[in-house]
C-alpha cells in the first residue's frame, strides 16, 4: 500500500500542480518509480496507490502499471482515490485513515502481510528480505530503519530498540532523541493485526489517524511484538528542495552515491518517446546525466538534464536539475537551481548563482533557486538564489 | 477509408549482409535507439492503421524480441493489432523467396481482414511517410496500385525499380535494375492497393505460375492496370548498401533531418528502461547522438552511440556507429568503424575505415 496522496508542501513550486510522488527525479524518473520498481523487483505484484492531492499527472503516469510489469490479470497496480460511501464520504485524513478507507481493497486480495510505503523516498530496497525477517520474528509489525547522525534524528520517527532488534519505544520527531535509528516510513504488518488496529484507531475520536503518531504507539502499548529492520543502503527522503537537489547530485560521479544504472535492480519507468540526445559541435558536457531527446549546444557541468531539454549555444548550466522539456536560451545562465518541466529561460537570463562551498543549503538568499513548471523567465530577467518562482508564471 | 498494413521484414537483406547475417532487415539497428522496422511500423500507426501483418522469413528471433506484443506501437489489441505471419509453405511449394510467394502465404489473413486497402511496406527505408496522404492520392486517382517513389540519383544495388510516369502521374514504365545513370523516381518499396484487387492479383498469379511481384505483375501490367506514382518529397534514407547505411545514420547529425524524422516525437520503439547516459568529468562529446545507458569518459565526435556503450578515458571515437553495449577501452582510437552489438575494443587498439568503406566489426567480437 503506497501512500501517494500527500501534498509535499515543502517542495513549494514543484508540487503546486502535481503530487509529490510524480515529481521528476534523476533525468528520466518520477519519484514513484522507486517504490514501484522496488515492489516488482521484490516480487510484490499487487499494489494499491492512494492518491488524493493533484492526482492528474500521477494517475496518468501510473496508468495501467505496464511500465513496472504491474498490469496483471490478478493483482497489479490499483489507483485508490477517496470515494463516496453510502454512509459517509470523506477525504483521506492522515496516513492510517487512508489505509483504513481501503480495507476492502486489501481484504479483496486476502493478504497475510501488508507492506506500507511512502511515495517520496529514493532508494533501492529488497522488501522480500524484510518480509522474511518479519515472518521469522513472528512480529505484528516490522519497521524499516536506518542509522542517521544523531543531530538529524529529531526530524524522523525514532526507534528505541532492545539488543535483539525489538522495539520498546517509538517517538515521532522527538526533541531529544534517545537513539539514532530513524524510521524510513516502511512498515510490514501481519494483516490481521493491521486490520484490528486500524479499526481501533478509527473508533478513537482522539486519534490523529497517523501511523507514526497513533497506530505504532498504540500497538506498542498493547504489548504487540514490534521489530526493527535495519537497512544499510542509500535512502533519501526527498521531501524538501535541498534534499531533492542533493539526491539528484548523488547520481553523478564515477562511483555515484546512488546508482540508477544497476542492471541487477532496474528502476522501471515510462520512457520518453524521443531520439537519442544530440550533443552539438560547440557543446561541452561533463560530470552530468542527460536523458533522451535533449539538444545541447551550450556548456553543462555537474547537472542532471531530463528528456527533451534544450540548452542553446552560449548557455551555461551548472549544479542544476533541469526537468523535461525545458529550454535554456542562448547566453542564459542557470546555476545551483531546480528548474521544473516545460520552463523557458530567456536569452541572457540569470537563474541562481554559483554554489558556494560550505554554505548551508537552506541559508536565506543563497540557497537553491527554484522555478515551477510552465513558467517563462523572460530574456535578461534575473531569478536570485534561494528564490522560488511558482508554476505558470512570467518573470520579467 | 480503412487500411491494413503488411510489413515484409526480410526483403533487401542482401544489401547489408554484414548486419543482416543473423537478423532480419526489419531488426537492423539504426539511429542510436531504433530498428529499421520502427519507421515502417510507426508510419502505419501514425496513419491510423491498427492491423499490421508482420511477414517473416528466416532468423526472425531478434525481430520478435523487438516487437513483442506490439504494445510500444499501441498494436497490442483484441481487434487487429500486430499479427505475426511466419512463413506458410504448403506441400507443393518450396521455401518462400519472393514478395509474391510471401503474399500467396497470407491470402487467408488478407481474406479475413475487413479493411478496404492494403499498405505493403518493406523495412529498408528511413522516412516519415504520410500514408494517409498516399491513400488519399490513391483514391483521388482511382488507382489500382499506387507506388511511392523518391527522386534520387540511381545507384546500382541488388534490386531496385525505377518508374516513369506521365503528367497525370500514371505510371508508363517500370524498369527493374536499369543501368545506373542520373536521377530517377526510385520505388521506395511502399505501395497501396485495394484489398480485393490485391487478392485477385495474387490468386491469378498462382494460376499463371508467376513468382515475382515486380517482374511478373507490376512491370507487365503498366498498360492494363491503373498504376500511379506518388512522389515522396521528404527525407528518404534507403539502406541499399553498407556505405548507404553509414551515410544515412550520419545524416541524423543534421538538425533538419532529425527535426523531420523525430520532431513530432512519434517514431516508436521498444524501451529497455536503461538509465540516462552519464558524461564523466573528462568527457568530450561533439556533434554526436548518444542513447540512454551510455557512459562516456573519453572523446566522441561525429558519431552515433547506441544504448549502453561505454567509452573509457583517453579513448577517441570519431565518425563511428557503435551499437548496443559496446565497450571501448582506454586510449583506443576508432575512426569510421561500425560495430555490431556487444563488441569489446581493448585498450589502445587503433581501428579505422573510411566513409565509403566503413570498417565493420561483427557482433560479440573482442578486439
Amino acid at each position: 500500500m503506497l501512500l501517494a496522496g500527500g501534498q509535499g508542501s515543502r517542495l513549494y513550486a514543484l508540487t503546486s500542480k502535481i503530487a509529490k510522488p510524480a515529481v521528476e527525479f534523476g533525468a528520466k524518473y518520477r519519484i514513484i518509480d522507486f517504490p514501484l520498481s522496488n515492489c516488482i523487483n521484490s516480487g510484490i505484484d499487487t499494489v494499491g496507490v492512494m492518491t488524493q492531492y493533484e492526482p492528474l499527472i500521477l494517475n496518468e503516469y501510473i496508468g495501467n502499471g505496464q511500465p513496472w510489469d504491474l498490469d496483471r490479470a490478478f493483482g497489479g497496480v490499483h489507483i485508490l482515490s477517496p470515494y463516496q460511501g453510502k454512509v459517509k464520504s470523506s477525504w483521506f485524513e492522515g496516513t492510517a485513515n487512508a489505509i483504513y478507507q481501503n480495507l476492502h481493497f486489501m481484504r479483496m486480495y486476502n493478504p497475510e502481510y501488508v507492506l506500507i510505503l511512502s511515495g517520496d523516498h529514493i532508494y533501492k530496497m529488497d522488501y522480500s528480505l524484510m518480509l522474511k525477517a518479519h515472518k521469522e520474528s513472528g512480529a505484528a509489525c516490522t519497521i524499516a530503519c536506518m542509522p542517521v547522525p544523531i543531530e538529524e534524528a529529531s526530524r524522523f520517527g525514532v526507534l528505541n530498540t532492545n539488543p535483539d532488534g525489538s522495539i520498546y519505544e517509538f517517538e515521532e520527531k522527538p526533541k531529544k532523541p534517545k537513539s539514532n535509528l530513524a524510521s524510513m516510513g516502511i512498515y510490514i504488518f501481519t494483516a490481521d493485526k493491521l486490520f484490528e488496529y486500524l479499526q481501533r484507531d478509527e473508533d478513537n475520536p482522539e486519534s490523529s489517524k497517523d501511523f507514526g503518531k497513533d497506530i505504532l504507539p498504540a500497538m506498542l502499548q498493547a504489548g504487540e511484538k514490534m521489530m526493527s529492520y535495519q537497512f544499510t543502503g542509500y535512502w533519501k527522503d526527498v521531501g524538501t528542495i535541498s534534499s531533492l537537489w542533493e539526491a539528484n547530485m548523488d547520481l553523478l560521479g564515477e562511483t555515484p552515491a546512488f546508482d540508477v544504472g544497476d542492471d541487477a535492480w532496474k528502476i522501471h519507468s515510462r520512457n520518453p518517446l524521443a531520439p537519442p540526445e544530440y550533443i552539438g559541435d560547440d557543446a561541452e558536457v561533463s560530470d552530468s546525466m542527460v536523458a533522451l531527446g535533449c539538444e545541447i549546444h551550450g556548456k553543462v557541468e555537474h547537472s542532471v538534464l531530463a528528456s527533451n531539454v534544450v540548452i542553446e549555444k552560449g548557455a551555461y548550466v551548472k549544479d542544476a536539475v533541469i526537468m523535461a522539456g525545458t529550454v535554456v536560451k542562448s547566453g542564459a545562465k542557470v546555476e545551483y537551481s531546480i528548474v521544473d518541466e516545460e520552463v523557458v529561460i530567456g536569452e541572457n537570463a540569470v537563474v541562481g548563482a554559483p554554489k558556494e562551498s560550505g554554505l548551508g543549503l537552506e541559508e536565506k538568499g543563497k540557497g537553491i533557486a527554484v522555478i515551477g513548471r510552465n513558467t517563462v523567465v523572460e530574456a535578461g530577467a534575473t531569478v536570485a538564489p534561494g528564490v522560488i518562482v511558482d508554476a505558470m508564471k512570467k518573470v520579467k | 477509408m480503412t487500411a491494413v498494413g503488411v510489413i515484409f521484414s526480410s526483403m533487401h537483406e542482401e544489401n547489408i549482409p554484414e548486419l543482416s547475417g543473423h537478423r532480419t532487415m526489419a531488426s537492423v539497428p539504426f539511429g542510436g535507439r531504433y530498428r529499421m522496422i520502427d519507421f515502417s511500423l510507426s508510419n502505419m500507426v501514425n496513419a491510423g492503421i491498427t492491423t499490421v501483418g508482420l511477414m517473416t522469413k528466416t532468423n526472425y528471433q531478434s525481430l520478435i524480441d523487438h516487437v513483442g506484443s506490439g504494445k510500444e506501437w499501441d498494436l497490442a489489441r483484441k481487434d487487429g493489432g500486430m499479427v505475426l505471419l511466419p512463413p506458410y509453405v504448403d506441400e507443393n511449394e518450396t521455401v518462400i523467396n519472393t514478395r509474391l510467394e510471401a503474399l500467396k502465404g497470407i491470402v487467408g489473413f488478407l481474406g479475413r481482414c475487413k479493411q478496404d486497402y492494403v499498405v505493403l511496406s518493406d523495412c529498408d527505408g528511413v522516412a516519415r511517410f504520410n500514408i494517409q496522404d498516399v491513400i488519399a492520392f490513391h483514391e483521388q486517382k482511382g488507382a489500382d496500385i499506387t507506388m511511392v517513389t523518391h527522386n534520387q540519383p540511381v545507384v546500382k544495388t541488388h534490386y531496385y525499380m525505377t518508374i516513369k510516369s506521365d503528367k497525370e502521374d500514371r505510371v508508363t514504365e517500370i524498369r527493374i535494375n536499369p543501368p545506373a545513370k542520373g536521377k530517377a523516381d526510385v520505388f521506395v518499396n511502399l505501395m497501396v492497393l485495394h484489398r480485393d484487387y490485391l487478392l485477385d492479383l495474387v490468386r491469378n498469379a498462382t494460376t499463371c505460375g508467376y513468382t515475382s511481384f515486380g517482374r511478373d505483375i507490376l512491370s507487365r501490367s503498366v498498360d492494363t492496370a491503373k498504376i500511379y506514382n506518388y512522389r515522396f518529397e521528404g527525407y528518404y534514407g534507403g539502406i541499399t548498401s553498407m556505405a548507404a547505411y553509414f551515410k544515412h545514420n550520419m545524416e541524423l547529425l543534421d538538425g533538419n533531418v532529425r527535426k523531420e524524422l523525430f520532431g513530432a516525437r512519434d517514431i516508436y520503439t521498444k524501451v529497455k528502461d536503461s538509465a540516462p547516459s552519464e558524461y564523466g568529468k573528462d568527457a568530450k562529446v561533439a556533434n554526436s547522438l548518444i542513447s540512454d545507458g551510455c557512459e562516456i569518459h573519453g572523446t566522441v565526435r561525429n558519431s552515433i552511440l547506441f544504448r549502453g556503450v561505454k567509452v573509457a578515458r583517453g579513448a577517441v571515437v570519431e565518425n563511428c556507429i557503435l551499437m548496443q553495449d559496446n565497450i571501448v577501452g582506454e586510449k583506443a582510437r576508432l575512426n569510421c568503424v561500425i560495430t555490431d552489438k556487444n563488441v569489446v575494443i581493448r585498450d589502445r587498439k587503433v581501428l579505422s575505415g573510411c566513409e565509403t568503406l566503413p570498417y565493420f566489426i561483427r557482433k560479440g567480437m573482442m578486439i
